[in-house]
């Protein structure tokens, strides 16, 4: 019983993953394109708690949806049709890729179903979640530490990139102004 | 359910994703096949750590890993294409080949 | 730990939700009228005032829906509906005495999550109708809800810190002597005002506010106007009462049983928070905008720091 609502569970998940990642790139609204790739990414999370990681997939959901709403501002800001009001393509070598893609999926469908998987070793841990924090605090250090270098970098990196307005912006060119001179005036009076 | 399955979602789900990267001309509707590409590889460590090696944690640290690549992806991404736009008035693939020139 | 709640409390859960969401409603009319109009003269006149909110949430019932040029019908729906589911399904991990409708083992992760589901319904329902007003108001959430949604997750972090647990149970076994909201105060405090953003209500209804016609909900009327406002009172009851869990302990109490400790911690964060909201005034965005990048994530995470110190050396 419990068997069989799983399998119904991933099946309906994966289709549905499979159709929204699809959707993404046939949608004329933008809006829409990140929504679907949304619900692509929700069901992914699905079926990360279906396979018993409920802190992962649980924090998929939670960074999907944020990281898609705010996606979708840039969509919207940038796209030239957002609401796809007005239908046009902005694609590239169609069949070339779509030539490509089926024989990347037709390889790796091969592999997948020829390859001689090993057997279960060991059985999962009663907390995974436990598992993972010990063992990102312990053998794989190393992981935690690069990941929060890079996403350190990317902070800055980011802000760099993006921002019009530096200091000599705000502080004059001696940086001596003792009023920052923002177009919009904050809340923490500097 | 079976990991032949699971990966088998996994690799439809790199293969969209592949495709919307290689066709889309937009940078922002590229970075969402990316992103639907590292989806799948969430899949597929998740599928991996369920069926072959449960014990170790090494399969939860490559979709902490996804995950973060994802993040630092959107964000880097985002913040280029501002920086283009800001310069060039530019924001798609083609479009920012042509600069070199 | 609390035991698995009965399959009926997964169907009672939205109703009892409602009921809260009408009494605090029915609660604000009452306080808004006696400012507005002066005090109730009458017992029948504070009622009629009580039962404003049902009165009007039957007018918009029968109301005509409007409809816009070109509108997203399809995502301005799913907006408006996922508001309520979201807040519902967020409350499935509260602690209703020892008993939860589910008690995961991430259920405060689980409960982040749903949040933010809201915080992106909102635009949703923002984007749907086609219009500037209320796409302006959609943007103003997206902005808000991520400014504070980082001093929120910190928050609710330093409390799953204390107890050591992301389930929510154990955060209240936790705090059966000392309640986190007496030394992790900061925490518990901004908690209180990041969940009044998060439900975007109070002195934080700017995505909403009078100055853009309404914001997200310019548009909405009827039914689809109903869920939306229904909705974030169903936001603001469930973050509400999830500070009882976090910082409050739970159930725990002299005498009464959890349920009714649960209930009447509940019914005191929620007064506070309505009746507070006649002392704070409502701010221009981007002041208080600032205040969570500049000054709460900061202080989230010194609270943070201190926990971990304190946790480390029990």
């Amino acid at each position: 019983m419990r068997a069989l609502l799983d399998d119904v569970i991933f099946w309906v998940l994966a289709l549905l993953a499979v159709a929204g990642g699809l959707m993404v790139f046939r949608f004329d609204s933008m809006a829409r394109a990140t929504y679907a790739l949304l619900t692509s990414l929700l069901c992914v999370g699905g079926e990360v708690l279906l396979l018993g990681l409920d802190y992962l997939g649980v924090v998929i959901v939670l960074m999907m949806t944020i990281e898609m709403a705010i996606m979708a501002v840039f969509m919207v800001m940038y796209m030239m049709n957002p609401a796809g009001l007005m239908p046009m393509t902005m694609l590239h070598n169609k069949q070339g890729a779509a030539a490509i893609c089926a024989v990347v999926f037709a390889v790796l469908a091969a592999g997948i179903l020829l390859a001689p998987w090993p057997s279960r070793r060991g059985r999962p841990p009663d907390d995974p979640t436990m598992d993972l924090g010990l063992s990102l605090m312990g053998p794989q250090m190393l992981t935690m530490m690069t990941l929060g270098l890079a996403l350190f970098a990317t902070i800055v990196a980011t802000v760099v990139l993006a921002t019009r307005r530096g200091r000599y912006d705000r502080f004059g060119d001696d940086l001596k102004a003792r009023r920052a001179d923002d177009p919009v005036r904050g809340g923490t009076g500097r | 359910m079976s990991l032949e399955l699971f990966l088998l979602l996994a690799a439809a789900l790199f293969s969209i994703g592949l495709f919307g990267a290689l066709t889309q001309q937009s940078i922002v509707m590229l970075m969402m096949g990316l992103e639907l590409m590292l989806g799948g590889i969430i899949v597929g460590a998740a599928a991996v750590w369920h069926y072959i090696a449960p014990a170790a944690a090494d399969g939860q640290v490559l979709v902490v890993l996804a995950v973060t690549v994802m993040a630092v992806e959107m964000a880097i991404g985002f913040a280029v294409v501002t920086a283009l736009f800001r310069a060039r008035e530019v924001d798609m693939t083609d479009m920012a080949a042509e600069l070199k020139e | 730990m609390p035991d698995a709640a009965p399959l009926w409390a997964a169907v009672v859960l939205p109703a009892a939700l409602a009921v809260a969401a009408v009494v605090t409603a029915g609660f604000d009319a009452v306080l808004s009228g006696s400012a507005e109009r002066g005090p109730a003269g009458s017992l029948r006149e504070a009622g009629l005032r009580a039962t404003a909110p049902l009165r009007e949430a039957l007018r918009l019932l029968v109301q005509q829906p409007r409809r816009t040029t070109a509108a997203d019908r399809l995502l301005g729906r799913l907006g408006v509906v996922l508001v309520p589911v979201a807040a519902v399904l967020a409350g499935a991990v509260l602690p209703w005495g020892s008993r939860a409708v589910s008690d995961p083992s991430v259920g405060i992760v689980w409960f982040n999550a749903m949040e933010a589901l809201a915080w992106a319904a909102v635009w949703l329902a923002g984007w749907g109708a086609n219009s500037a007003l209320s796409l302006i108001g959609g943007y103003r959430f997206l902005a808000q809800g991520l400014a504070y949604e980082l001093p929120h997750m910190f928050a609710i972090t330093t409390a799953a810190l204390g107890a050591e647990s992301l389930r929510v149970g154990d955060v209240v076994a936790a705090q059966d002597g000392l309640w986190f909201a007496v030394w992790m105060p900061a925490a518990f405090v901004v908690y209180l005002l990041s969940a009044l953003a998060m439900a975007f209500w109070g002195p934080f209804e700017h995505p909403l506010a009078r100055d853009t016609a309404g914001g997200a909900a310019a548009e909405l009327a009827g039914v689809d106007r109903l869920v939306f406002l229904g909705g974030r009172w169903l936001l603001l009851v469930v973050t509400a009462g999830f500070s009882v869990p976090l910082f409050l302990g739970g159930g725990h109490g002299p005498l009464l049983p959890g349920w009714a400790w649960t209930l009447l911690k509940t019914a005191a964060v929620l007064a506070l928070l309505v009746a507070g909201r006649r002392l704070l005034p409502t701010l221009r965005m981007e002041r208080y905008m600032e205040l969570a990048w500049m000054v709460l994530v900061p202080l989230t995470l010194l609270q943070a720091l201190f926990v971990a110190v304190v946790v480390l050396n029990r």
